[in-house]
C-alpha cells in the first residue's frame, strides 16, 4: 500500500484528518451487513481529477464502498468526507450511476425524464425543473449519443442505451466527484467505447470518477488509479503501478480466509 | 327509487367520486412502485387504529379518527419493514402478517367499541354509501362528503407540490437519497396518505373495496400510457368514471333491466373499475392484448411475405439456366401453405410486386413472377441474407450449412443501415460464401 493513504497515526478521538483538497478521503471505515462485515477498516483517499477502478472479485463489497460513501448504507464506524466535509453537505459534489439492474424500466418517463431527474438536486424541494434545466438534461443527452432517443419510453431502448441515459442523468448532475457501479455490465461496443469517451472527457474536465469494474483486461487502458478491494483495501494507487499480478493474486486468490472467518465469527456473535 | 334524486344520488355520486379519485391519486405510486399490496394492507391495518380512536374518544369525530388512521399506518410501515429486515421475510410476506393480525386486532377491538359507540362492523368492512343518500334526502351534508373533499384536496396538493419528489423516489430510491430527497421519507409520507385516505373512504366503500379504488384506475391507466403525467389525471378519469356510472346504474340499472333488484354502489364501482381493467387489457393501443396479437401476425405476414418474395428471386436467379415456372401450389408449398401464406401471397399481388404471367405452355397452371417493384425488394433482401452469410463466414468461420439458417432468420431485420455497415466490413463483397452473387444495393 505504497500511495495515497495517508501514513498519520490514527487519532483516537476519532477527529478527522480528512484533507479539504482530497476529493473522497475514506478514513478507517467498517461496514457490516446484519452485523456481519463486509468491509474492513477502508482507508483510501482518491488523488483529484482522475479515472478511478474499483477492482474486486464478487462480494468483495465493491458496490458496498460506493453506497457506503453516499450514506445509502450505515457505517458501522470511519468517516467519509468529500473535499474536507461530510457528505450531507457536499451533496452537490457528488454524482451517482447505480447499477442498471436497480431499476424497474417499465417505469413510466421517457429518456429525458430520467435525465431530467438529475438535476433535482440543484431544485428546492417542490419546485418543478423548468426549461434551463430541461436543456442541461437535453445537452447530457447529446453528449452520449442519445438525443434522438429523448422522447422515448424507457423500456424501449437497448440495455446500452439505458445505461447510456445513466450516464447522462450524472452528466446533468454536474457534480464534481462521480460514483459509477458497473457502467460496463452487459454493454454492447458501442456503448462501451462512449463510456469510455465519457469518462476521459470528464477526467479532461479535472472531475474524479470513481467506478466499478469487472473486466480486468481493459483496466490498465480505462484507469489511471486502481483499488485493488476485497473486504478491505489490498492495494491503491496508480494503475502502472499497483495493478501487478501479485496484487491481484492478493486480491482475487490472497489468503483472505481469516477475515472471511473472523466476519462470520461477528455475525454468530449476536446469536450466542 | 328508479328516478334521479340529486339530493340523496347526487350526493352519494359525489361521495363516490372524491373517494375514488382521492384513492386513485396515491394509488399510482402504489402501483408504480409495486407496492399494491401495501394498500391493502394498510387499509385493513388502521382498523386497530380507529378503533382505539373510537375507544378513546367515545365519538366519530373526523379528527380522532384520522389520528388514529395515521398512527395505524405508520405502524403498519414500520413493522412492515421490521419483519421484512429482522424476520428475513419477503416483503409482500411482511405484510400479509402484519395486516391480517392488526386487521384481527381492529375487529376484536370494534367489537368493544359497539359498545360504547354507534357502530357496525359491517359498515367498516363494507361500507355505507346507500345511508349517505337516506341523510342526503333530509337535506343534511353527511359528514363524508367534507371529510372526502378535505382529503382529496389534500391528495391533490400532497400529489401536485411533491411531484418530482414522488416521482424520483419512486423510480430510483438511491439516487433519489444521494440527492438529498429522503426516500424513506417519501415513503411514510406515502403511506399515512395511503392511510389518511382510505380511512376517509371507508364511510363511502368500505375497507374491502378502497384496495380496488386505490390499485384498478392506476393499473387502468398505465396500460394506457407511458408518461407519469398522463397516467395520474388519467387514473382520475378512470376513478371519476366508476363513481357515475356506478351510481347511475344502481338507479336507473333496474329500470333498464326490468328487474326489481337493489345494487350496493360501492361494489357496482369496483366491479365497473375492474371491467375497464379488462377493456384497457385487451385494447390498450400499445400494450393491449389485441394490439400485440395485431402486431405480432403483422410481423409474421411481413416475413412470409418477404420469404415469398426471396424464393420467387432465387428461383428467377436458377432460371438463367433452366426454365421452372411457379406455379401457384410450388410458392405456397414453399412457405408452408398455411392460411397466412395465402394471405401473405394475396397482398404482394395487391401490392404489385408479384405477377400472374400466361402459362408458357397451353393447359398449364398460370406462374407467378417478380415484378419490378417486387424484383428490388427481393433483391435489398436476399443482399442482406447473403451479405449476413458472408459476414457469419468471414468472423465466425463456421462450415457452409451453418450459414443459411441465421441468415434465413436475421435478413428481415437488417435495415439499409446496417447493410452498408456489412458491405464495409466485408470490403466489396461480390458473392456470398456459396459463390452465389450478392445483390447490388438498390437504392430508391
Amino acid at each position: 500500500m505504497e500511495s495515497s493513504i495517508s501514513s498519520k497515526p490514527i487519532d483516537k478521538t476519532r477527529v478527522t484528518d480528512h484533507d479539504a483538497d482530497t476529493p473522497v478521503s475514506i478514513h478507517d471505515m467498517t461496514v457490516a451487513y446484519h452485523r456481519k462485515p463486509v468491509l474492513w477498516d477502508i482507508d483510501y483517499a482518491a488523488p483529484e481529477g482522475r479515472l478511478i477502478g474499483i477492482i474486486g472479485p464478487n462480494g468483495a463489497g465493491k458496490s458496498t464502498l460506493i453506497k457506503a460513501c453516499l450514506d445509502l448504507v450505515p457505517k458501522a464506524s470511519g468517516s467519509v468526507c468529500f473535499y474536507g466535509q461530510p457528505y450531507k453537505k457536499q451533496r452537490h459534489l457528488v454524482g451517482y450511476v447505480p447499477q442498471r439492474e436497480s431499476i424497474d424500466w417499465d417505469f413510466p418517463a421517457s429518456a429525458l425524464d430520467v435525465v431530467t431527474m438529475g438535476r433535482y438536486g440543484h431544485l428546492p424541494w417542490c419546485v418543478p425543473p423548468g426549461r434551463k434545466h430541461k436543456e442541461i438534461a437535453m445537452r447530457a443527452l447529446s453528449q452520449v449519443g442519445m438525443a434522438d432517443y429523448a422522447k422515448r419510453q424507457i423500456n424501449k431502448l437497448s440495455g446500452g442505451q439505458q445505461q447510456r441515459v445513466f450516464l447522462a442523468r450524472a452528466l446533468a448532475q454536474d457534480a464534481q466527484i462521480y460514483f459509477m457501479d458497473e457502467p460496463f455490465a452487459g454493454v454492447d461496443a458501442a456503448t462501451e467505447a462512449a463510456i469510455v469517451a465519457l469518462l476521459n472527457e470528464l477526467k479532461a474536465k479535472g472531475k474524479t470518477v470513481l467506478v466499478v469494474h469487472h473486466d480486468l483486461q481493459t483496466v490498465p487502458a480505462y484507469f489511471d488509479d486502481v483499488v485493488l478491494l476485497n473486504m478491505r483495501v489490498v492495494a491503491c494507487g496508480p494503475t502502472s503501478k499497483i495493478f501487478t499480478e501479485e496484487n491481484l493474486q492478493k486480491t482475487y486468490g490472497g489468503r483472505l480466509t481469516l477475515l472471511v472467518e473472523a466476519a462470520e465469527a461477528v455475525a454468530r456473535g449476536g446469536q450466542r | 327509487m328508479n328516478e334521479w334524486n340529486w339530493a340523496g344520488d347526487g350526493t352519494v355520486m359525489l361521495v363516490g367520486l372524491l373517494s375514488a379519485c382521492a384513492c386513485a391519486l396515491p394509488g399510482n405510486y402504489l402501483v408504480l412502485r409495486k407496492m399494491s399490496l401495501m394498500g391493502d394492507a394498510i387499509s385493513h391495518a388502521v382498523l386497530p387504529g380507529l378503533a382505539v380512536a373510537f375507544l378513546v374518544s367515545h365519538s366519530r369525530e373526523a379528527v380522532p379518527m384520522f389520528i388514529g388512521a395515521v398512527a395505524a399506518g405508520g405502524l403498519t410501515a414500520l413493522l412492515t419493514q421490521a419483519v421484512h429486515r429482522f424476520g428475513k421475510v419477503e416483503e409482500g410476506a411482511a405484510m400479509g402478517v402484519i395486516f391480517s393480525i392488526l386487521f384481527a386486532a381492529g375487529l376484536i377491538l370494534i367489537r368493544q367499541a359497539t359498545d360504547h359507540v354507534d357502530l357496525d362492523p359491517g359498515c367498516v368492512l363494507y361500507g355505507n354509501i346507500e345511508n349517505i343518500a337516506l341523510v342526503a334526502r333530509i337535506g343534511e351534508t353527511p359528514a363524508a362528503v367534507i371529510n372526502l373533499a378535505i382529503v382529496f384536496v389534500l391528495n391533490v396538493l400532497f400529489v401536485a407540490l411533491f411531484y418530482k419528489e414522488l416521482k424520483i423516489c419512486a423510480f430510483d430510491p438511491a439516487l433519489a437519497t444521494t440527492l438529498g430527497i429522503n426516500a424513506n421519507v417519501m415513503h411514510y409520507a406515502l403511506m399515512i396518505i395511503v392511510a389518511v385516505t382510505t380511512v376517509a373512504s371507508f364511510e363511502a366503500v368500505g375497507s374491502i373495496l378502497v384496495i380496488a379504488m386505490l390499485i384498478v384506475p392506476p393499473v387502468t391507466a398505465h396500460l394506457l400510457t407511458d408518461r407519469l403525467w398522463v397516467m395520474i389525471p388519467l387514473s382520475l378519469l378512470i376513478a371519476a368514471a366508476t363513481a357515475v356510472l356506478g351510481r347511475v346504474l344502481v338507479v336507473f340499472g333496474p329500470v333498464w333491466a326490468g328487474v326489481e333488484v337493489s345494487a350496493n354502489t360501492a361494489a357496482l364501482m369496483a366491479v365497473l373499475a375492474g371491467l375497464f381493467l379488462f377493456v384497457a387489457l385487451f385494447f390498450a393501443p400499445e400494450h393491449g392484448l389485441i394490439s400485440r396479437s395485431y402486431h405480432r401476425l403483422a410481423l409474421s405476414l411481413q416475413i412470409i411475405r418477404e420469404d415469398i418474395l426471396g424464393l420467387l428471386y432465387r428461383w428467377q436467379e436458377l432460371d438463367v439456366r433452366r426454365t421452372r415456372p411457379a406455379h401457384r401450389d410450388d410458392v405456397l408449398t414453399a412457405v408452408g401453405n398455411t392460411l397466412i401464406s395465402r394471405w401473405a401471397l394475396r397482398s404482394l399481388l395487391r401490392r404489385r410486386q408479384v405477377q400472374i404471367e400466361p402459362p408458357t405452355k397451353p393447359g398449364d397452371e398460370p406462374q407467378f413472377r417478380l415484378s419490378e417493384k417486387g424484383l428490388s425488394a427481393a433483391s435489398r433482401l436476399v443482399r442482406a441474407h447473403r451479405l449476413w452469410e458472408a459476414y457469419l463466414e468471414k468472423h465466425f468461420n463456421l462450415p457452409l450449412d451453418h450459414l443459411h439458417m441465421p441468415a434465413e432468420r436475421v435478413e428481415h431485420y437488417i435495415t439499409p443501415q446496417m447493410r452498408d455497415d456489412l458491405e464495409a466490413d466485408l470490403v466489396e463483397p461480390s458473392r456470398d460464401p456459396h459463390g452465389r452473387e450478392i445483390p447490388e444495393e438498390d437504392r430508391p
